[in-house]
């Protein structure tokens, strides 16, 4: 019983001993010249460190969350790809209405000038 | 799934799709013409009744259930949707002025509210878990985005945004708590929980009993699950009050009996103790905070805290008796709520919230028709014999009665009578003070047709009751 788990051990002891030894290698043989750009957090293009109440553009939420809607649609469309031939019409069909209704959406989002920058 | 399934479920479909009609051919709509869409979606609600009755069921009483068993159609589902149809049709007639004049998005508030009606429908007839849930949150996110329509308008935004922390808070406690039945039964459909939970109890099954029932309370909003009420009807839009005031409820009710009834009836012991706790502190605390309310939106969320405890107490009894009390008492409610909200979006029409009682000083004689209207709803909120208020609380009592808890039936009508005190002193305002202002109050006709159903529909349900409490009877 004990013994299947040997290989997630094996796992494990590799997965670190790699982390470590990468890092101890970088940090000994690489060549260091830090400027201030190297040494700043990456922040998306905003200032790593100032108020955190500043004015953010709304929009961005709004494409953050338009997007999210499809992304997961296709999260959704992939396993029914998949199975498509044991779930036959109905699930064809069901997969149909629900396109429909989310083309509904999107037809409105658009009319709506959702999309617009 | 059979064309039998989609049958059954056709009103819903009916919903889905004429919703999805609206929506598109709105957006192409010029702004003179957008009253269409409130007509095109009282059509919707005509004709999505005419599907529901026009159903040819052999056997009224039969229960048919449909998608592997996890839609069910019975005569409780029936009565609430037709219900449903109604309490919406007149808020809808109710709202269209009031949406023009404060530029709430027409298209946006019928899209929405027909949404919320689809997870009504939902809700009523779940018969899984799954479904329970899908209803609960089709009602849900309608209502967050419908409490925000005025989006600049700042107790608007902030009662959504309570709304939906609060709402997502109890959606999360319900579903942790069907996880757990899920969990110990294997199995998502109510009918096989309750053939499960016959074998016996275990520690888990109660546990995920108390989540499931604070999210029923959440849901209804019963003491201690009461703090977005007040909130919420006060920062919405009037015309939102009333729908969310109303329709929900309905909804609620009958999930409660799905998942309490029908799905965990063997654990009657539990759910009982809980629901007497529960009832026992919103009939008291509702009642005593609405006498010091000057808000009438808020006089009416606590109102609407005392009425669901008073419902709690007809389903508590856990007997046919008790439960068709309750039903009749949630739709006598939700009647009741769209009239009186119905009043507030007419006094409304100047672009101002008519929402303190000061604004209701001598309505008699700015409009004798519009205080009578409102007398009556008053009246039978607060219980006063005749109205169809009054036969809700009897029934209820006297479930609570028979079902030996004296001390509770009691407590009940000690409250009833406090609580009559402030829809008294709403009558006493219109009817002996002298008016504020005198400008008159001008009123659509079909506003007018469908305030005076409402009203008397308070006096018609109470002297015709017997027609109401059979069906009720009969659903259980």
């Amino acid at each position: 019983m004990l013994n299947e788990y040997w290989p997630i051990l094996l796992f494990l002891i590799i997965a670190a001993g790699m982390g470590a030894a990468l890092v101890v290698i970088g940090s000994v043989l690489g060549p260091k010249r830090p400027d201030d750009e190297k040494l700043s957090a990456y922040e998306c293009g905003f200032e790593a460190f100032e108020d955190a109440r500043m004015k953010f553009d709304v929009r961005y939420y709004l494409v953050a969350i338009l997007f999210i809607i499809f992304d997961l649609e296709i999260a959704f469309l992939f396993p029914w790809a998949v199975v498509l031939e044991q779930i036959g019409w109905t699930g064809f069909w069901a997969m149909m209405v629900f396109l429909g209704l989310l083309v509904v959406g999107f037809i409105y989002e658009w009319k709506k000038g959702a999309l617009e920058w | 799934m059979t064309a039998a399934d989609l049958m059954l479920a056709l009103p819903e479909i009916f919903v889905l799709g004429m919703t999805c009609i609206i929506m598109l051919f709105g957006l192409w709509l010029p702004e003179e013409r957008q009253g269409m869409i409130s007509f095109v979606s009282i059509m919707t609600l005509v004709f999505a009744a005419i599907i529901l009755l026009g159903w040819d069921d052999p056997d009224p009483a039969a229960v048919s259930f449909a998608f592997n068993a996890t839609f069910v159609r019975d005569q409780m589902a029936d009565v609430l949707k037709l219900s449903a149809f109604i309490v919406l049709a007149a808020i809808l007639v109710y709202a269209r002025q009031y949406l023009r004049v404060f530029k709430v998005a027409m298209l946006e508030y019928h899209v929405l509210s027909l949404f919320l009606l689809l997870g009504v429908m939902v809700l009523i007839s779940a018969a899984s878990m799954l479904t329970v849930y899908l209803g609960l949150e089709l009602i849900a996110l309608p209502s967050y985005a419908l409490v925000a329509l005025r989006r600049d308008d700042q107790r608007s935004t902030e009662a959504a945004m309570k709304y939906f922390v609060l709402g997502s808070l109890a959606s999360g406690l319900l579903l942790y708590g069907l996880s757990m039945i899920y969990g110990v039964t294997g199995t998502l459909s109510l009918a096989q929980v309750a053939n499960i939970t016959a074998m016996g109890n275990n520690t888990v099954l109660v546990l995920g009993l108390i989540f499931v029932v604070i999210g029923i309370a959440f849901k209804l909003g019963v003491v201690p699950f009461h703090m977005w009420v007040p909130d919420v009807y006060h920062g919405a839009p009037a015309a939102v009050t009333a729908l969310i005031g109303s329709l929900p409820k309905l909804a609620v009710f009958a999930m409660a009996i799905r998942l309490l009834s029908d799905g965990l009836g063997n654990m009657q012991m539990h759910w009982m103790s809980m629901l007497v706790v529960l009832a026992t502190l919103s009939i008291v605390v509702g009642n005593l905070v609405a006498i010091a309310q000057s808000n009438l939106k808020r006089m009416l969320a606590y109102s609407t805290i005392g009425h669901m405890g008073f419902m709690l107490l007809g389903l508590l009894t856990g007997s046919d008796q008790g439960f068709s009390a309750a039903m009749f008492y949630a739709i006598v409610y939700a009647i009741m709520a769209a009239g009186a909200f119905g009043v507030m979006i007419l006094l409304s029409q100047h672009g101002v919230e008519a929402e303190h009682l000061d604004d209701y000083k001598g309505l008699s004689k700015r409009s004798p028709w519009l205080a009578l209207m409102m007398l009556m709803l008053m009246f039978s909120m607060a219980g006063v014999p005749v109205f169809a208020g009054f036969f809700a609380k009897w029934l209820v009592i006297q479930a609570v009665i028979d079902a030996g808890m004296i001390w509770l039936a009691i407590l009940a009508v000690i409250f009833s009578v406090i609580g009559a005190f402030y829809y008294l002193r709403v009558v006493k305002l219109m009817y002996f003070d002298a008016p504020d202002k005198d400008d008159a109050i001008s009123v659509p006709a079909d506003f007018r047709a469908a305030l005076t159903l409402n009203g008397s529909a308070q006096l018609l349900l109470g002297i015709f009751a017997n027609i109401l409490i059979g069906l009720c009877v009969a659903s259980f």
